[in-house]
């Protein structure tokens, strides 16, 4: 009945190009801050809690030959990141990691390029084994733990529109911040999970909320109001994309003005001749 | 001719009548609680409604529609002279009606543009800096979030944001909402004693066209994308939170005024005192404060 709407490539293509503008159309003196600079509460970082089994030793062990492959070339070999290239990523926990693999969104081909959505390089299970050797790098976010079914959709909209909805549209269609793109949220494959990561994280240009911020309880109804949005119950009747305000307007006034002409007619009837 | 319909008339009239109150109603609305955008866009637009109506009935029912050649007769004959005389009696009946609806459409007229004037005072000079400058924020007020609950250190990180109010306060007042953010200490450029922790705050009001500033951009790796920024949602207006929110894109004339802030012995936020600049979109002599 209703499709689950992904962008067309077209769709995709002007807001890069609208974000490439706002981009270039600010003009800003880049910092040359250290590679060191991380988001959240990890600025300087506290060591990870050292591994217990010998199974979680063999876990970080591949995860970090892994790593040494795919990942080492932005992020240096001792995943302590690259001068202006990549971030370094002790103390960014498996949190990020698993959101960045299991979005597709790394490994990044060109370092300055957004982060987008895509198909994962890696299966779950080289993703957990990096995941892993992320985490144990030092005391960062560890994946959080959702259950959509304790989520209240009502008190998820309410959070959602406080924190979200500026950015990703009340909607969950996404939108733009000068210098990147909001993704749209209202897609079938995005996983509780991954949303509940992005909040903790805050990938790329986003903002991160922490633990006294909004609650695993708000995460949860978060999560379940995001995944409300694939199906959303369009009440009026009529969607028009659900990217709020300004196509509503628009079919306000475009309607309105129809009615306004069809009244003028009627009024302004002529008497045959 | 007698086709004229005096129900049509009745119409007319009350129509009119009512446009004037309705107008005469905005007036009043407007000078004593012009607060209350619903009422006077209702009172007007009710107005305009009466004064369409009048003109419409007006129009099919009381002006003669029908058209007609007459022959010009041969001028000055006795018995027209007589009958014309007559008519012009007969006539007088009328005018009384006529006067009736001119002097209803008098008032109507009058009421609609008073009621059009009357905003002009808005322009005029005096109360408009006062409520624009009028803020709940001064040295000591603690900062509470939407459920009025106080605002803990402990609930920022860096990268984080939120948004605020003064802690007893109407949270409708222009002056009320503030976005707070935090970023590394070291990344604040200006004004570091209004920032303790690198938390600071801003008026959600853009300097642009009032809308609610609601989207924070904290890069996680700034040389390879943006720098953090506040940003209005309407026309993209970019404020960087490192400079005191100085404007970096989009069409805001002026930073958004920053509010000092301080921790108090409870590692609760609270304003260290009021904000630096006028708050709300621009009006005339706004850097001026007047």
């Amino acid at each position: 009945m209703r499709r689950p709407r992904r962008s067309s490539p077209r769709t995709r293509m002007i807001m890069v190009i609208l974000a490439l503008v706002f981009g270039a159309g600010a003009v800003y003196g880049f910092a040359v801050g250290s590679a060191g600079a991380q988001k959240g509460t990890s600025v300087n970082p506290t060591p990870a809690t050292p591994p217990t089994s010998d199974a979680q030793r063999q876990q970080i062990a591949r995860g970090r030959t892994l790593f040494l492959d795919g990942c080492s070339s932005c992020h240096g070999n001792d995943a302590r990141g690259k001068q202006n290239i990549a971030p370094t990523l002790v103390g960014a926990g498996s949190a990020a990691a698993d959101f960045y693999l299991t979005t597709g969104r790394m490994p990044l081909s060109n370092p300055t390029d957004q982060p987008t959505r895509a198909q994962p390089a890696y299966d779950r299970q080289d993703i957990d084994a990096l995941d892993a050797y992320v985490g144990s790098l030092g005391q960062g976010p560890s994946i959080p733990k959702v259950d959509v079914a304790m989520g209240n959709i009502k008190n998820g909209l309410a959070s959602f529109t406080l924190h979200c909805a500026g950015c990703h549209q009340v909607g969950g269609a996404g939108g733009i911040v000068t210098g990147a793109i909001a993704p749209p949220l209202n897609e079938s494959d995005i996983t509780p999970t991954q949303v509940a990561e992005a909040i903790r994280v805050g990938p790329f240009l986003m903002p991160n909320f922490n633990a006294n911020q909004l609650s695993d309880q708000d995460i949860n109804d978060i999560a379940r109001y995001v995944r409300s949005t694939v199906h959303p119950d369009d009440a009026g009747g009529w969607g028009i994309g659900h990217i709020g305000p300004i196509p509503e307007g628009m079919i306000a006034w475009f309607l309105a003005i129809a009615s306004l002409l069809l009244i003028a007619r009627l009024i302004g009837e002529r008497e045959p001749r | 001719m007698k086709s004229r319909s005096p129900r049509g008339e009745l119409v007319v009239v009350g129509s009119l009548l009512a446009a004037g109150a309705c107008a005469v109603a905005f007036v009043l609305l407007y000078i004593f609680d012009s607060h209350n955008t619903q009422l006077l866009g209702l009172s007007l637009g009710l107005a305009l409604v009466f004064l369409a109506v009048a003109s419409v009935v007006a129009g099919r029912k009381v002006v003669d529609q029908r058209k007609g050649v007459e022959e010009r007769p041969v001028l000055v004959q006795e018995d027209v002279e007589k009958e014309v005389a007559e008519r012009a009696v007969a006539l007088r009946e009328g005018v009384s009606r006529r006067k009736l609806i001119v002097g209803a459409g008098a008032l109507a007229g009058a009421g609609v543009g008073v009621a059009a004037i009357a905003p002009l005072a808005s322009l005029g000079p005096g109360n408009v800096s006062e409520t624009l400058k009028a803020s709940p924020w001064k040295k000591g007020v603690p900062l509470v979030d939407d459920n009025d609950k106080l605002l803990s250190v402990d609930q920022f990180e860096v990268g984080s944001w939120t948004t605020a109010f003064p802690q007893h306060a109407d949270k409708r007042a222009l002056g009320s909402a503030i976005v707070v953010v935090q970023i590394l200490e070291s990344e604040v450029l200006k004004n570091p004693q209004w920032a303790p922790r690198g938390i600071m705050a801003y008026s959600k009001v853009c300097t642009h066209a009032g809308c609610a500033i609601s989207l924070f951009r904290y890069p996680t790796y700034e040389p390879t994308s943006q720098p953090p920024a506040l940003v209005c949602p309407c026309h993209y207006s970019t404020f960087d939170v490192r400079k005191s929110a100085e404007v970096v894109f989009g069409p805001a004339g002026r930073p958004l005024p920053q509010l000092p802030l301080a921790i108090d012995a409870n590692n609760n936020l609270v304003a260290a005192g009021n904000y630096d600049g006028n708050i709300g979109p621009a009006w005339w002599g706004v850097r001026k404060g007047t």
